[in-house]
């Protein structure tokens, strides 16, 4: 006999951690917040890296410098940066992407002085050293042979190219021929150029109080140079709808199936309603999409779509990986849910469970120092900061079912999709040529822009 | 390098309330009432080890219909209810056991209590649910394995090397063969042998009071039928007495690869012999200022990237014997994969014979702290740290004592360690690239 399913206790109400913010006089933006679960602390810097063109040699430049950032300084070698800050039980690592850099670090919290003055001195006297920066660009290039045989990576190449045309977004990998060129003398005009504090923020998240890590951050900061020069990202170009590309990369024993719509940044009026459409379409397992080609039909092991947010412009992305045999049916039904999305609304039941997945996990995501941190980091990037959070709760709780089917209808349209599928186009058949116009394109064709 | 003092690791005490109901589940309640959020794991004493011959990857593929419906709830329910809750699930399988999660907002406890007993009871075992989760697994199988480089390298290709015995060497993500002749009979049978509450531990991290806990734990889990946890079988195998080596063509892979192992004291039996190697793990590849990092990326450039981890999985206190020490690296293109194996022969005796740096193995402590605090840091993490200490060690409150006890690791340790990672115990599978890789 069923028994009865319990019921849940109330949400309790929305609360963010408040945190304490300073602008330094070289204008580093500093965020603490205090969580003390464990004795730790966590730091997020985050250093805006966008491009006004798209460079291939800057590309390079941008990723060989995240990776030789920690090489040395005057007084230490990479090792020492790295035994030094493990003394505190710590490590700093760096990345980076066409809208930032990003460095991010945690310790015992005893350690956070030591710590920050480690990035200080990095920050300010990085020196690059040629034998490191030889080390690193062959290791670089080996990670991007690497990746080049990834299909994951090739099949977002491949969107990104389709999406953004010439715009920065469009490649944000380096290319091999230009990691190869770069020197240390190059890395550290850039170094000079660009890292700077001007527009850049620095969270820490931890086992101390927002004022100790205020003051231990301005100790070991405030004399880093406030110069460089100011870049403006030119902004993301329109979608172009067109064929469907499908990049032939024989042998492949699965089609990796992406897709690409439009999407609104995280203050639009219509953001709310779009991620709970989202969701109820396959931003979740509860989904749609999830339900049809996975626990129904068996294509595939995990479809997912998302927002990903982007300094100049935000996109839905679908990703799923299935049987060769199944690519065209398993587009079929994709869009068939897309289509569904956006022509007939949601159940009410599908949007309250989409909305309490929505606001649950926001609850998830500030429960851990690193959560915090790295979210705080992200949206002061965006010039947002975490109590955004809370009247976006009260966004989500109050989205009507009609919101979500307008938004639905304006942004998970089938006709707004680009499409790409990386897989061995022989062994698909024609079944995609009969959903519709199809272009074919090599592997290097297709992702090389 | 400075010589400064060495940083003191601060001791830590998670609370921790166990108890065992009637009918023999084992319970860990771990109140932190720092964020309104729930973490929630049950841990079956079942995994890859235990699967029968001609069914490999059953244990994995099992994992995947207690997903299906359970006593109560149609398919599709326990997603749904999690979700709807504001929650997320997931489940995976491992060489000792087979863990199923929920980290959700605190209201939703007992519901997701409900749901775990609901299936501890027993999960719907239907020919079409299977059918339908032999070909999500075989997906899952492409997607990770089949379809890109180094796939399954090094957790799926060096265990037939180092192994002879079925349990320990065999393929757990299991073959298209064996998936696809799996029976409903096979998964009743494997639930009845093995999914007994006495064969499962459940934890509870985070905002919740022990006493209500208590209540909702023996509301929802205290008419599960109680059945006795099956004997584990002995898995043992003798140690090494010569080299083995093996290599493949991976025909996606650009650049070549290596792993080795050296089978390590029983991690659980022998904690004193074990904690050693977890620590000599990390002196030799944790970042930068590790030996091999040092000598094998910085200095001679013969690999791109080395790791090294305890369990072919690398979860140093959630396995048990036979295990091992495992390293990997990547090489750059034609990369001299006998050189590299000799060099680490090399740093290993070096550590042998002249010990450690000043400071070198405090700092190594230090950091080893860090990230075993981190992970304690989201409920679920130490939910499931918790479940399986407490299964697997019979006492979940060992989750604060490990930076102590990995702090109390000798240098006279570690280099005893190191002295027994010799090449004739050492198992080593290499990866022979197949494919031309981009120059772009």
């Amino acid at each position: 006999m069923a028994r009865e399913v319990p019921g849940l206790e109330p949400m309790g109400r929305f609360i963010v951690p408040k945190s304490v913010e300073r602008t330094l006089t070289n204008g580093l933006t500093v965020i603490a917040l205090r969580r003390s679960s464990v004795p730790l602390v966590e730091v997020r810097l985050r250093v805006p890296f966008g491009s006004a063109k798209l460079s291939h040699p800057h590309v390079a430049r941008t990723g060989m410098l995240a990776q030789t950032l920690f090489s040395g300084t005057p007084t230490m070698s990479t090792v020492d940066i790295a035994a030094e800050l493990q003394v505190v039980g710590g490590a700093l690592s760096a990345g980076v992407d066409p809208d930032r850099l990003l460095v991010s670090g945690n310790a015992l919290v005893s350690g956070l002085d030591r710590m920050l003055g480690i990035l200080g001195e990095v920050l300010t006297d990085a020196t690059y050293p040629a034998d490191e920066v030889a080390t690193e660009r062959d290791r670089l290039a080996d990670r991007i042979q690497v990746a080049q045989t990834q299909p994951a990576h090739l099949a977002r190449a491949a969107l990104l190219k389709r999406r953004y045309g010439k715009h920065p977004y469009a490649a944000p990998t380096p290319r091999v021929p230009q990691v190869r060129a770069v020197t240390a003398s190059r890395l550290r005009e850039l170094h000079a150029e660009r890292v700077h504090p001007h527009g850049a923020a620095l969270v820490i998240v931890g086992d101390i109080s927002p004022q100790k890590a205020m003051d231990a951050a301005e100790r070991a900061l405030s004399t880093w140079d406030g110069g460089g020069k100011e870049v403006v990202q030119p902004p993301a170009p329109d979608v172009v709808p067109g064929p469907l590309l499908l990049v032939d990369r024989p042998g492949s024993v699965q089609s990796s199936i992406r897709l690409i719509l439009p999407a609104v940044d995280r203050e639009h009026p219509d953001y709310a309603a779009l991620q709970l459409a989202n969701l109820v379409f396959g931003g979740y397992f509860s989904s749609r999409w999830v339900e049809n080609i996975r626990e129904d039909k068996g294509y595939t092991y995990s479809p997912h779509s998302a927002i990903e947010h982007s300094q100049v412009g935000s996109v839905l992305l679908l990703a799923t990986d299935v049987a060769t045999a199944v690519t065209g049916p398993a587009l079929v039904e994709t869009l068939y849910e897309l289509g569904r999305m956006a022509t007939t609304p949601p159940k009410e039941a599908e949007l309250e469970q989409a909305r309490q997945y929505a606001l649950g996990t926001l609850q998830l995501g500030l429960s851990t120092q690193s959560g915090l941190a790295s979210l705080a980091s992200t949206y002061a990037g965006f010039g947002l900061r975490l109590d955004y959070l809370v009247g976006h709760a009260a966004r989500l709780a109050a989205v009507t079912r009609d919101q979500v089917a307008a938004a639905a209808a304006t942004y998970l349209a089938p006709a707004k999709v680009l499409a790409v599928v990386l897989g061995d186009a022989d062994r698909m058949g024609d079944s995609l040529a009969r959903l519709g116009p199809v272009e074919r394109t090599t592997v290097d064709e297709g992702t090389t822009v | 390098m400075s010589r400064r003092a060495r940083t003191k690791i601060p001791a830590t005490t998670y609370d921790v309330e166990r108890l065992t109901l009637p009918n023999g589940l084992r319970v860990v309640l771990a109140p932190d009432r720092s964020a309104p959020v729930v973490g929630v794991a049950v841990v079956y004493d079942v995994g890859i080890r235990s699967e029968p011959q001609g069914r490999t990857g059953f244990a994995h593929l099992f994992e995947h219909l207690m997903f299906q419906g359970s006593e109560s709830l149609e398919k599709l329910a326990h997603f749904r209810y999690v979700q709807g809750s504001g929650g997320t699930f997931n489940g995976s399988t491992h060489l000792d056991y087979t863990d199923y999660f929920e980290s959700m907002p605190a209201g939703a406890l007992e519901r997701v209590l409900f749901l775990e007993a609901d299936r501890m009871r027993g999960p719907r075992l239907t020919e079409e649910n299977l059918r339908n989760q032999v070909d999500v697994v075989k997906e899952e199988i492409r997607v990770n394995v089949l379809n890109r480089p180094y796939g399954g390298f090094p957790w799926l290709k060096l265990p037939p090397v180092m192994f002879d015995s079925f349990a320990n060497a065999h393929d757990g993500y299991g073959s298209f063969d064996d998936l696809e002749s799996a029976t409903v009979e096979d998964a009743q049978e494997f639930f009845d042998r093995f999914y007994a509450c006495g064969n499962a531990v459940l934890a509870v991290a985070g905002d919740i009071s022990v006493p209500e806990a208590t209540q909702l734990v023996e509301r929802h889990f205290g008419d599960v039928p109680a059945r006795p946890a099956p004997v584990r079988p002995d898995f043992a195998e003798p140690d090494l007495s010569a080299e083995r080596r093996d290599s493949y063509a991976d025909r996606l892979a650009p650049l070549p690869a290596v792993a080795a192992a050296w089978r390590v004291p029983d991690p659980i039996a022998d904690p004193t012999g074990y904690l050693p190697y977890v620590v000599l793990a990390e002196v030799l590849t944790d970042g930068d200022a590790s030996r091999l990092v040092q000598r094998l990326v910085l200095r001679d450039r013969s690999v791109t990237s080395v790791g090294g981890y305890l369990g072919f999985m690398g979860e140093p206190f959630e396995v048990r014997d036979p295990t091992a020490l495992v390293l990997q690296a990547h090489l750059p293109p034609s990369g001299d994969v006998d050189k590299v194996l000799r060099t680490i022969d090399e740093e290993c005796e070096r550590i042998a014979s002249d010990g450690l740096d000043p400071g070198e193995l405090a700092r190594v402590q230090a950091r080893m702290a860090t990230h075993l605090l981190r992970d304690a840091d989201a409920v679920l993490g130490r939910a499931l740290r918790m479940a399986v200490l407490e299964q697997q060690r019979g006492d979940a409150s060992v989750l604060g004592e490990l930076p102590r006890w990995l702090g109390e690791v000798t240098e006279g340790e570690v280099k005893a360690a190191a002295a027994a990672l010799r090449p004739d115990r050492r198992a080593s599978v290499e990866i022979e690239p197949g494919a031309s890789g981009g120059t772009k």
